[in-house]
């Protein structure tokens, strides 16, 4: 057997362990041990790498392992668990700009390149930059540093984005023509400056909310550049995993924009979160404040609880008090269960992931669909931190932009009672009828202070 | 060209594939999911490092490769054991 065919060998058995890892993910109970094969089988691929008859210096490739790997070491404990969708958001932009390094790399030590080389390594360049600027943006606007989170429009958006999108196209195709000219170099600087750019421009008009399906959509792109730049080095390891990565990403963006009730293009288009107009149902009923005793009393004589996070409660680092909270109430005989939006918090399963940091138990969270029909008989909804994905005014109110889109029903349990910040809108800008319901009652204040003056209540009481 | 038709076979199974079996995992473990494929998104490494064990004569090439390196493994590990980390709190408890 040849060296080439034992390294080939090596890159199918990686293949099935990516495959076999993402199978072992759809039940939590064998994902890690999916995650942990899919990494071996990763190993395996760089070790056999390493043995390719045209790698013949190392020096290169030990500096940027050694490095890269420090400081995805780094980040990989380092980040909190709310800082989850602006890891994944920088990482997603690394793996573009790596692809498109790989891109730069083949061209410079192969100018000379056939018709659909030189497309392909365009296309590469062009994708692995537009994820990595756009992945930038992403994580500042995550971060909110530099940038705010509100979308930026300005006039005559669409022609910028399309001038520039036909600047790339011109030069791709000049580059393609004949790649081993002085000038093609020049073609290729001009997309990858331009797509850099693009990045910028598609990603800035999206507001915060919007981050979950920006986030997953370059995630998908990450998987894309892979995939194209397999194609330049003619891998078919690349190929299939970066296929994998780009169809996991498209899956995730597809299940979000649904669960906004909501077109990619929309919310690539739309600058959602911008002020609304038209004139909506009138908001009827009066807001009825409560203090921690009274929700306490609410709590302890109820039979069954359901508990709705969203980004506020990651904002104020709640989830271990709601834990504590959750602890009381089973103790005192309480059914406690998570309702979870797939929008909630600013990445798919963001939610999920801060509840088993906690400690809570994953069988006792719950997609909507399971809990609604179920809302009628829960004695208490308890909101924490979330807004527009309890917002009854999506089913009854055809004027307001939620108005179609899937919610947790809260409304329809028994009592309400919501912890805010203060009266402000959701990232939607719009008012929330629930607020105003008979049957609901607010407590203000930071989550985390209410939620342990609650647990302290429960204590007081024993 | 025959190659060319071989990649773009396995290109479109293999997204066949991946739309079959990443529709299963359940929401609840999304996050996990994203970053998991962040370190498969890494795989580019293999391709970087071909490059930057380009020999004499292909400076430019290996360097720029030995950065792509770099990056595509800050993905890979930090995708890894981010993922890892993360699946480890998923737990059952007995009531």
């Amino acid at each position: 057997m040849t060296l080439e065919s034992l390294i080939n060998i090596v890159y199918i058995l990686s293949a099935i362990s990516f495959i076999l890892g993402f199978k072992l993910m759809s039940n939590p109970g064998s994902a890690r041990r999916g995650n942990i094969i899919s990494a071996v089988g990763m190993a395996s691929a760089i070790i056999v790498t390493l043995m390719y008859p045209e790698v013949v210096r190392y020096q290169f490739i030990v500096i940027g392992i050694v490095a890269g790997g420090a400081i995805g070491m780094l980040f990989a404990y380092r980040t909190p668990m709310t800082g989850m969708p602006q890891m994944v958001g920088l990482l997603n932009g690394f793996g573009g700009l790596a692809s498109l390094l790989v891109a730069w790399a083949e061209y410079t030590a192969r100018p000379e390149q056939t018709y659909f080389g030189g497309a392909i390594l365009a296309l590469t360049a062009l994708i692995g930059a537009i994820t990595f600027s756009g992945s930038i943006i992403a994580w500042a606007k995550l971060e909110e540093r530099f940038i705010s989170g509100k979308p930026i429009m300005y006039g005559g958006q669409q022609f910028v984005t399309a001038g520039v999108i036909g600047g790339i196209l011109l030069c791709g195709v000049l580059f393609s023509m004949d790649t081993a000219t002085p000038e093609a170099v020049r073609f290729l600087g001009i997309i990858t400056l331009l797509a850099l750019v693009l990045g910028v421009l598609l990603t800035i008009p999206i507001g915060g909310a919007d981050m979950p399906v920006v986030i997953c959509l370059l995630n998908s792109y990450s998987g894309m550049a892979a995939c194209a730049s397999g194609f330049i080095v003619q891998n078919n390891l690349l190929i299939v995993a970066g296929a994998l990565v780009g169809a996991s990403g498209i899956i995730l963006t597809l299940i979000m924009c649904k669960a906004m009730n909501r077109s990619v293009a929309n919310v690539f288009l739309g600058g959602f979160g911008s002020p609304v107009q038209g004139s909506m149902m009138e908001v009827v009923g009066e807001i009825k404040p409560v203090k921690a005793d009274d929700a306490y009393l609410m709590l302890e004589a109820a039979d069954s609880v359901v508990i709705v996070p969203g980004y506020g409660m990651a904002v104020s680092q709640a989830q271990h008090a709601v834990r504590e909270l959750t602890e009381a109430l089973e103790k005192n005989g309480t059914e406690v269960r998570f309702a979870i939006h797939p929008v909630a918090g600013r990445m798919p399963g963001h939610m999920n992931v801060l509840l088993a940091e906690a400690n809570i138990s994953y069988d006792a969270m719950v997609e909507m669909d399971a809990v609604n029909p179920t809302m009628e008989t829960v004695d208490v909804c308890m909101i924490i931190g979330a807004n527009d994905v309890v917002n009854p005014a999506a089913e009854e109110d055809k004027a307001s932009p939620l108005y179609g889109m899937p919610i947790i029903k809260a409304h329809q349990a028994k009592s309400v009672i919501v912890m805010k910040r203060s009266m402000g809108k959701g990232f939607a800008g719009v008012e929330n009828p629930l607020f105003f319901k008979n049957n609901t009652r607010m407590l203000f204040g930071d989550a985390k202070a209410s939620l342990q003056a609650l647990v302290n209540e429960f204590k007081g009481a024993n | 060209m025959e190659v060319l038709i071989f990649l773009l076979l396995i290109l479109v199974l293999s997204i066949f594939l991946g739309f079959e079996i990443i529709s299963k995992v359940p929401s609840l473990l999304h996050t996990p999911l994203m970053s998991g494929s962040n370190a498969i998104s890494g795989i580019t490494v293999v391709g970087a490092m071909i490059a930057a064990g380009l020999g004499q004569g292909e400076d430019l090439a290996a360097m720029l490769g030995g950065v792509a390196v770099g990056f595509a493994m800050i993905n890979v590990v930090g995708g890894y054991l981010v993922t890892d980390r993360m699946l480890n709190m998923f737990k059952k408890k007995d009531k």
